[in-house]
């Protein structure tokens, strides 16, 4: 039987988790600007962020931790007592756990562009009072990581021990030390990649079509969802996160509930009727505009553009040590582009240690490979923070 | 500085006496890279007594995580590849230790090694020790205490001799700049191997440029 501990409300969570989790929100100043790649600004940006773990006095032991695509800042624990699902790294965060927050201060934020509480294209647009929708600029994963300098700032965060993320969350990592090398100690960049691959950036235009092909998308300026264009969106994407293995095993060639083929075009397959739970349950919790311009922004991700193109510069003022993890029935996010970036950090003198994970789950190993990256994760942490402090 | 065997701060410690020679053997705040640096003992030491800037290769990922546990960088590498991650001269030393009997292409990896670094520094299991010889010579494959698997099961797949590795960087214009003779801490032979290397010494250490 799992082990449960008391709250003080009485109410009972999993050993090993944060327990009741606040989400808090902050907002810009007023006359404060977020100055964007496209060369635009916005102003009176939203971030919702959560934190874990208690701050030391002199803020050493600040982690940030990125979520991915469709993820937020609900990292660890729960909301309420009547959640029944804690945050998405829950198997990492926690007291005891590889991101420990009986040691560390975890921080995460919901990415800019995004619709779970941050500023994105459903927030209401304080030039025109109505929601921006496709006004919202086109923004990159350097505009989401200055967003979140900004949050730091307020915080009188200036240092962090490290800075972590998986898929779309690595990327922000990698920018992260790109942008202010000043203040990153280290990087962890899971299942991701230094630039797009034409293979991610062609499953994103598909996605982005199937949103914008969709009738009741209506330019972005849709009440009700575009249903059905942001559910083939999120089937497509879904795919690419498993591997062939993965499926197999799930699923094989299982019928979903009839004994025989139903000779029409229902849903007879196990995996079909996955993929289609999937892309409803997305519907419900996903916007589908944050979807086109987070997409967008994946896209646009090369770090040789920081550096004029020459790849060899990119890393020029990064000294900090970095783990990169890929996994490595990874289709998505394929370990020769973990190795691409260790390339890059070697040449550069960085610490690198890289290593690839062996599993069958496709991308998204990084959010069930807990065991093993965990080891890593926390091998890598004790021996910077050993490091830190002996500074 | 002298590496001791078992020094009175007794941490870290390194018990195969080829790496306490290997050890010795590097100067203060070189850069060094392990091929197949296994849990990353050696580079550890190297890190802590000579200020080393210190890379592992390595392979297997249980051993990985261990040089992450002791914080060894380490990078995931395969070493019958072209070692494509490490650029041109990038390192002071690459090390090979006890490795290089079962790699694919013993003289590629010797020409990675002196791609990547100015000096290569590899220890080598001699096969053509005595207790082998014999073994040999009555018409077996040698299983002996430090080859403890048959022909059949054991990794290494390039079984040679000293004077083999000698011959062989003669071959391809390889500099032997050193060469130790070592055998094992309680081995008895040990004061007899360098007299009679080929014969006597268990491993060899060379140290190699172009």
């Amino acid at each position: 039987m799992e082990e449960k501990r008391e709250n003080k409300d009485g109410s009972s969570f999993p050993q090993g988790s944060v327990g009741i989790v606040k989400p808090q929100d902050f907002r810009f100043a007023p006359g404060e600007e977020l100055q964007l790649d496209c060369g635009r600004r916005l102003r009176d940006v939203v971030i919702r962020y959560e934190t874990y773990g208690t701050l030391a006095p002199d803020k050493s032991n600040v982690i940030l931790v990125e979520h991915a695509l469709s993820g937020d800042a609900h990292l660890a624990g729960y909301h309420s007592v009547s959640d029944k699902k804690p945050g998405w790294w829950e198997d990492m965060v926690g007291p005891g756990k590889p991101l420990d927050t009986d040691k560390f201060f975890i921080l995460c934020s919901n990415i800019l562009g995004g619709c779970s509480g941050t500023t994105g294209p459903g927030s209401i647009d304080p030039d025109t009072g109505k929601p921006y929708h496709m006004t919202f600029p086109v923004i990159t994963i350097a505009d989401m990581v200055r967003a979140q300098k900004h949050l730091l700032d307020f915080l009188g965060i200036g240092k962090l021990l490290a800075v972590v993320g998986g898929s779309m969350g690595g990327m922000l990592a990698i920018q992260w030390p790109i942008s202010y090398p000043d203040m990153v100690e280290s990087c962890l960049a899971i299942a991701t990649s230094s630039k797009i691959s034409p293979q991610s950036i062609a499953f994103n235009w598909i996605g982005r079509e199937a949103i914008m092909s969709d009738p009741t998308w209506k330019n972005g300026d849709y009440e009700e969802q575009p249903q059905k264009g942001l559910s083939i969106a999120r089937m497509l994407a879904h795919v690419t996160y498993l591997s062939d293995q993965s499926m197999s095993r799930k699923f094989g060639r299982k019928l979903q509930t009839a004994e025989d083929y139903s000779f029409k075009f229902d849903m007879d397959f196990s995996v079909e009727s996955y993929l289609n739970h999937q892309g409803m349950r997305f519907v419900e919790r996903f916007d589908a505009n944050s979807y086109l311009y987070i997409t967008r922004a994946i896209d646009y991700f090369d770090v040789s553009d920081s550096a004029d193109g020459d790849e060899h510069k990119v890393f020029a003022h990064v000294k900090c040590p970095f783990l990169v993890v890929s996994f490595s029935s990874d289709w998505l996010f394929p370990p020769y582009q973990a190795r691409e970036l260790a390339r890059l950090l070697l040449e550069n003198g960085n610490d690198v240690t890289c290593c690839d994970i062996k599993s069958n789950y496709g991308h998204d190993a990084f959010l069930l490979e807990y065991e093993t990256l965990g080891r890593l994760v926390r091998g890598f942490l004790t021996n910077l923070q050993k490091e830190v402090c002996s500074k | 500085m002298k590496i001791a065997r078992n020094p009175a701060n007794a941490e870290p410690i390194l018990s195969r006496s080829d790496l306490v020679m290997i050890a010795d053997m590097i100067p203060e705040n070189a850069k060094v890279l392990d091929l197949g640096c296994g849990s990353g003992r050696l580079l550890r030491v190297l890190k802590a007594r000579k200020n080393a800037k210190i890379m592992g290769a390595e392979l297997d990922q249980e051993k990985i995580i261990r040089c992450v546990d002791r914080g060894v960088p380490v990078i995931q590498a395969d070493l019958n590849e072209p070692l494509s991650l490490f650029a041109d001269n990038s390192y002071d030393y690459v090390i090979l230790s006890r490795t290089l009997q079962a790699v694919r292409r013993p003289d590629l990896i010797l020409q990675e090694m002196l791609r990547i670094g100015g000096r290569g520094i590899i220890s080598i299991m001699n096969f053509g020790q005595l207790d082998a010889r014999l073994q040999l010579l009555f018409g077996n494959m040698p299983v002996t205490k430090r080859l403890p698997l048959k022909w059949y099961e054991t990794p290494n797949i390039h079984p040679g001799m000293l004077s083999d590795f000698r011959d062989m960087c003669r071959e391809k214009g390889i500099r032997i700049l050193k060469e130790l003779p070592v055998s094992q801490h309680r081995d008895f032979m040990r004061f007899l191997a360098p007299v009679w290397p080929n014969l006597l010494a268990s491993n060899a250490i060379f140290v190699i440029s172009k």
